[in-house]
C-alpha cells in the first residue's frame, strides 16, 4: 500500500538563460512587462498523473531575478514564519508563483498581467518612499507600505491599484503554500492517511457542536 | 488493460460493442461471461488504474498546485484522459451564442470512460420515476416498471459493491436485505445538514455510492449473480476479491488504484477479459454502423486514430455504448449521414441533463473546530432524496419533478487555490492572515440541488452540417432549452438552501452567478446527458424498445442513456448499467434460440 509522501523539496532555480539577455533591459521600461510568458504549451489533456512535478519541468519559469527577490519578500511578509507554519520562502514559493504568472494557460496568464506591473509598482512605490527596491527595505517599511495597502478605503487611486495587485497576489501565495504539507498543518487539513476505519468526528467535535453520530456502528 | 491491434481482430465476432464505460462494460461483462465472442471499439487509449492513478500525491507534486486548467478541467490528478469541456480534434457546435441555450458537452476519451472519474453516486429509479407521463402528464413513461428493473437493479448492485442504506422513503427505493454495503459515518457538514434538515423537514439520509466499505465476499456473491454457470462464478469470484475496501483517504475522482471503487477498468472488464471471449481495440473512433442490404447490422466502421485509415470490425449484433451524444452522432452519421434506426425521426430529439444549482453557507460554529480527518470515502456520505411528493402532488409547487440535495465536504485537502474565499482575509497578512484562514476553513457547507429535467422539443442534437472532425466526420450541434419547471426548480432549491444553511446558524454566501431561478447551471454542466434515442412502446413515437433494441434495426442495442425517456433526479449510472445487464440477457437469449 502507498504511504503519503513528503514534500518535495524545490531546488533553488538556475537563472534562466535567456534572463541574461533579459537582463540587459531596463526593468523599469514598461512594454517588457507587457510580454506574455513563453509560448509554450500546457502538460496537455494526457500528462504524467504520478510523477512528482517541480515549477519549471513543464514550461519555463519567466519572472526576472528582480522579480523574483520581490517576490520573495512581499510572500514572506503575507506568509512569516511563526507559530502556524514555516515561512513561504522555506517553503520555495517562489517557485510556484513563477511557475503560475509563467504559466501558459487564460487564468493564469490574466494573473500574470496582475501580478507583474503589481510587482513592478511595489518598487517603485519603496523607491520613492525609502530610495531601495522592496526587497532592500527593513520589516517596518514593508509593513508601512503594505499597511496602507490593506487601509480599508486606500487613500490614493494609485494605492487602490496596489490593493487589487495585493490581494491577488495574496490569493496565489495561499494557494501554494496551503498546497504543501506545512500548509496544511497551517490550515488545520487532516488526512491523506490510508487508514483501516473511518470514525467521523471525534466525540469533541460532536460534543462542541451539539451533534450525534447517526450512523451506528455495524 | 490489454488490448489487440486490428491486424489481430477475428473475422467476425458474435456482438460488437462500441464504448467501454458503464453501458459499455456491463454489457462486455455480461455476454463474455455467457459465452459471447465480443470485440470492443474504444476511441481512447487504454488504461490502467493500478498503475496510473495518482493516489496521494499532493498538490505541491503537481503543476500550479493541481488546480484546473482547460487541459485537465477538475483538476491534475482528476481521472480523465484525453477529456474535458473540450477534446482536442472533435469540436462541437451550437445553433445558439446565448449560454442559456447551449449544451455543454463533456468526454472522455480514454479506456472506462467517464467512469474513471465519475462521482459514483448510484441511486434507483423508483417506481413513480418510470412512470413519469401517467403521474402528471409531463413527458414520456418507460416501456419498464420498477418491479421489471428491479432485479437488475440487485445484481448491479451485487456486482460494483454499493454503500447506503434502506430507509423505507416514498419512491426512494430500498435494497433487499443485505445488498448494500454498510454507509460511511457522517461527517461535520453532513450531520449539521441533517440537524438542519429536522428542523424545517428535509429528510437527509446516507446516500449511496458504488464504494465498498467492506471487503466482498466473491464466492458467495458470484454464486448469487451467475446461479448455472461456474465458469464464471470462478472469473468473478477472483475478480471481486483483488478489490480492496476503500481506506478513507484520496479522492474518488482520481479513480482507485486499489479498485475499491466501481470504475469499468477494474471492475466490469477484468473479468470480461478474464473469459478469453472479449477483445478489445484501443484508439478506434466508431464512425458508422455497417448496414446489410437485409436491413441488419453487419458490423462497424471505425477510424484507427493511430494510423488514421478506415477499418471495419464485422459482427451478429452491434451495441453502440459511446455516451448518448456519442451514440446519436454515429446512429445520424450511419449509411453516409442518411441515419440509421430513425425511421421515427426520433433520434437526436429530447436531451436531458439534471438541473444544477449550487449554494454555500458559512456557519459560524464550525469556526475553529479541532482539526480531524475528514477525507471519508472520497465522496458524499449524506443526501436529501426529494422530499416534497406531496405537497406536488397536492399542487402546491410550480414544478413538476423532484431534486436530491448533494452535501459537500468541510475539510477538503487545498489543491492550489486559496481554501477560503478571499473575503473572509481581505486585508489581512502575516500571522493574522494564517489565524483567520485556519479559523475559517472547514467552516463552509455547500449544498447542491440535483433535479429532474422534464424532456422538451427544444433540447436537441443533429449533425452539423458544415463543420467536421479531425477525421472529416460531421459534428454534433446541440440546441438547448429549460422549461419553467427546472427554472422554478432552481428557485425553489436556492429558498430551500438557504432555510438549511440558516437553520446551522449560517449565512448563505452571495451566488457567484445569480439567485433563484437564474442560478440554474448551464445545460450539460452536470454531466447526466441521457436521452436522444427513446425507448418506448411504439415503433412511431420511439427509438428502441424495452430491451434497448432498436426498431428499424433488431440486431442493434442503445446501450448507454440514450434511450432514456426521463431523467429522474436519480444520478443515471446505476440504470445504464441495469438495462445493460437486461438487454444483455435478452442478447443472450436470442442468441441461444439462433436468433442471432
Ligand atoms: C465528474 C463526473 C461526475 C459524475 N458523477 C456521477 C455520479 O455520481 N453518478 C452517476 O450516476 N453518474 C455520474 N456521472 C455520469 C457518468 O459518468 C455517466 O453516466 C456514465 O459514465 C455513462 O456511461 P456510458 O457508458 O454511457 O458513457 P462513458 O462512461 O462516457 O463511456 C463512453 C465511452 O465510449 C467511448 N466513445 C465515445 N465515442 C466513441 C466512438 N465514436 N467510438 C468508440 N468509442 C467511443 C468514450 O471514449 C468512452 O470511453 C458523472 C460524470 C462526471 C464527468
Ligand atoms: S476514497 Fe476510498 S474508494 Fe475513493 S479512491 Fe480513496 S480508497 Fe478508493
Amino acid at each position: 500500500m502507498d504511504t503519503p509522501t513528503s514534500p518535495t523539496r524545490l531546488p533553488r532555480r538556475k537563472v534562466l538563460q535567456w534572463f541574461a539577455a533579459a537582463a540587459a533591459i531596463d526593468l523599469t521600461d514598461l512594454p517588457s512587462f507587457a510580454q506574455s510568458a513563453s509560448a509554450t504549451t500546457g502538460y496537455g489533456t494526457d500528462p504524467d498523473l504520478t510523477k512528482v512535478y517541480s515549477p519549471g519541468d513543464v514550461w519555463s519559469l519567466t519572472l526576472s531575478d528582480p522579480e523574483r527577490k520581490t517576490t520573495v519578500a512581499l510572500a514572506d511578509l503575507i506568509f512569516p514564519a511563526d507559530e502556524f507554519g514555516p515561512a513561504a520562502s522555506e517553503l520555495h514559493l517562489v517557485d510556484f508563483i513563477d511557475e503560475w504568472v509563467s504559466a501558459p494557460y487564460p487564468n493564469q496568464q490574466r494573473d500574470r498581467d496582475v501580478v507583474l506591473p503589481g510587482l513592478q509598482w511595489l518598487d517603485e512605490e519603496s523607491n520613492s518612499r525609502f530610495q531601495k527596491p522592496f526587497s532592500r527595505l527593513d520589516e517596518a517599511q514593508r509593513t508601512a507600505i503594505c499597511d496602507d495597502l490593506c487601509a480599508e478605503r486606500p487613500a490614493t487611486p494609485d494605492l487602490a491599484k496596489g490593493a487589487r495587485f495585493f490581494e491577488r497576489f495574496k490569493a496565489i501565495c495561499s494557494g501554494g503554500y496551503y498546497s504543501t504539507p506545512e500548509g496544511w498543518a497551517a490550515i488545520g487539513y487532516v488526512g491523506n492517511v490510508a487508514s483501516g476505519i473511518f470514525t467521523g468526528p471525534p466525540q469533541e467535535v460532536l460534543d462542541q457542536l451539539g451533534l450525534e453520530q447517526t450512523v451506528k456502528d455495524g | 488493460m490489454p488490448t489487440i491491434p486490428i491486424s489481430k481482430a477475428k473475422p467476425e465476432y458474435d456482438v460488437a460493442i462500441v464504448g467501454s464505460g458503464a453501458g459499455g462494460g456491463q454489457m462486455a461483462y455480461t455476454l463474455t461471461l455467457a459465452g459471447l465472442k465480443c470485440v470492443m471499439l474504444e476511441a481512447g487509449r487504454s488504461y490502467d488504474p493500478m498503475t496510473e492513478t495518482a493516489m496521494f500525491q499532493t498538490g505541491a507534486q503537481a503543476p500550479l498546485g493541481g488546480s484546473s486548467t482547460p487541459d485537465k478541467d477538475f483538476g491534475f490528478f482528476d481521472a480523465t484522459i484525453d477529456g474535458g469541456w473540450d477534446v482536442p480534434n472533435e469540436p462541437y457546435t451550437q445553433a445558439s451564442d446565448k449560454p442559456e441555450e447551449q449544451f455543454k458537452w463533456w468526454r472522455a476519451r480514454m479506456m472506462g470512460g467517464r467512469t474513471n472519474h465519475w462521482g459514483r453516486i448510484s441511486l434507483r429509479n423508483g417506481p413513480y420515476d418510470f412512470k413519469p407521463y401517467s403521474r402528471d402528464g409531463l413527458g414520456f413513461d418507460w416501456p419498464v416498471d420498477y418491479d421489471t428493473v428491479e432485479p437488475y437493479y440487485t445484481k448491479v448492485e451485487r456486482l460494483i459493491g454499493v454503500y447506503g442504506s434502506n430507509e423505507g422513503l416514498e419512491n426512494t427505493p430500498d435494497s433487499p436485505e443485505g445488498v448494500l454495503q454498510p454507509p460511511p459515518k457522517g461527517r461535520v457538514g453532513d450531520l449539521m445538514t441533517q440537524k438542519a434538515g429536522k428542523k424545517i423537514g428535509v429528510p437527509v439520509v446516507p446516500i449511496h455510492r458504488a464504494v465498498l466499505t467492506k471487503p466482498l465476499d466473491g464466492p458467495t456473491l458470484a454464486a448469487k449473480l451467475h446461479p448455472d454457470n461456474k465458469k464464471a462464478q470462478k472469473i468473478v469470484a477472483r475478480s471481486m476479491i483483488q478489490r480492496a475496501p476503500c481506506f478513507w483517504a484520496t479522492d474518488c475522482g482520481r479513480g482507485c488504484s486499489i479498485k475499491a471503487n466501481y470504475q469499468s477498468t477494474t471492475v466490469h472488464l477484468p473479468p470480461a477479459l478474464e473469459t478469453g471471449n472479449l477483445d478489445i481495440i484501443a484508439n478506434a473512433h466508431a464512425r458508422e454502423i455497417l448496414m446489410g442490404k437485409d436491413g441488419k447490422a453487419k458490423g462497424v466502421l471505425f477510424i484507427d486514430k493511430i494510423s488514421g485509415k478506415e477499418e471495419r470490425v464485422k459482427a451478429k449484433a452491434v451495441v453502440l455504448a459511446a455516451s448518448s451524444g456519442e451514440t446519436v452522432r454515429i446512429l445520424l452519421n450511419s449509411k453516409g449521414g442518411e441515419g440509421v434506426a430513425n425511421s421515427s425521426g426520433l433520434v437526436g430529439k429530447y436531451i436531458m441533463d439534471t438541473v444544477g444549482s449550487n449554494l454555500k453557507g458559512q456557519i459560524p460554529a464550525l469556526e475553529n473546530i479541532p482539526p480531524h480527518n475528514d477525507d471519508g470515502a472520497g465522496g458524499s456520505h449524506f443526501y436529501s432524496p426529494w422530499w416534497e411528493y406531496g405537497a406536488q402532488k397536492a399542487g402546491r409547487l410550480d414544478f413538476a419533478r423532484g431534486y436530491h440535495i448533494e452535501i459537500g465536504g468541510t475539510r477538503k485537502m487545498p489543491r492550489g487555490t486559496s481554501p477560503v474565499p478571499g473575503d473572509y482575509t481581505k486585508g489581512l497578512y502575516g500571522t493574522k492572515l494564517k489565524e483567520e484562514a485556519r479559523r475559517y476553513y472547514g467552516s463552509f457547507v455547500g449544498l447542491a440541488c440535483r433535479g429532474e429535467m422534464i424532456p422538451n422539443e427544444g433540447s436537441f442534437a443533429e449533425l452539423d452540417p458544415d463543420v467536421k472532425d479531425k477525421w472529416g466526420i460531421p459534428v454534433m450541434k446541440w440546441h438547448w432549452k429549460w422549461s419553467d419547471h427546472e427554472l422554478n426548480m432552481a428557485a425553489h432549491a436556492q429558498d430551500k438552501f438557504t432555510e438549511l444553511i440558516e437553520a446551522m446558524g449560517g449565512t448563505a454566501l452571495p451566488n457567484p452567478k445569480k439567485p433563484g431561478a437564474k442560478s440554474i447551471l448551464q445545460g450539460g454542466e452536470i454531466i447526466h446527458e441521457v436521452g436522444g434515442a427513446l425507448m418506448g412502446h411504439d415503433p412511431a413515437k420511439s427509438v428502441c424498445n424495452e430491451w434497448n433494441q432498436t426498431w428499424d434495426v433488431d440486431n442493434l442495442f442503445l446501450c448507454d442513456g440514450s434511450p432514456f425517456p426521463s431523467n429522474a433526479d436519480k444520478n443515471p449510472t446505476l440504470t445504464i448499467m441495469a438495462l445493460a445487464w437486461r438487454a444483455a440477457d435478452h442478447i443472450i437469449e436470442e442468441a441461444r434460440k439462433g436468433n442471432l
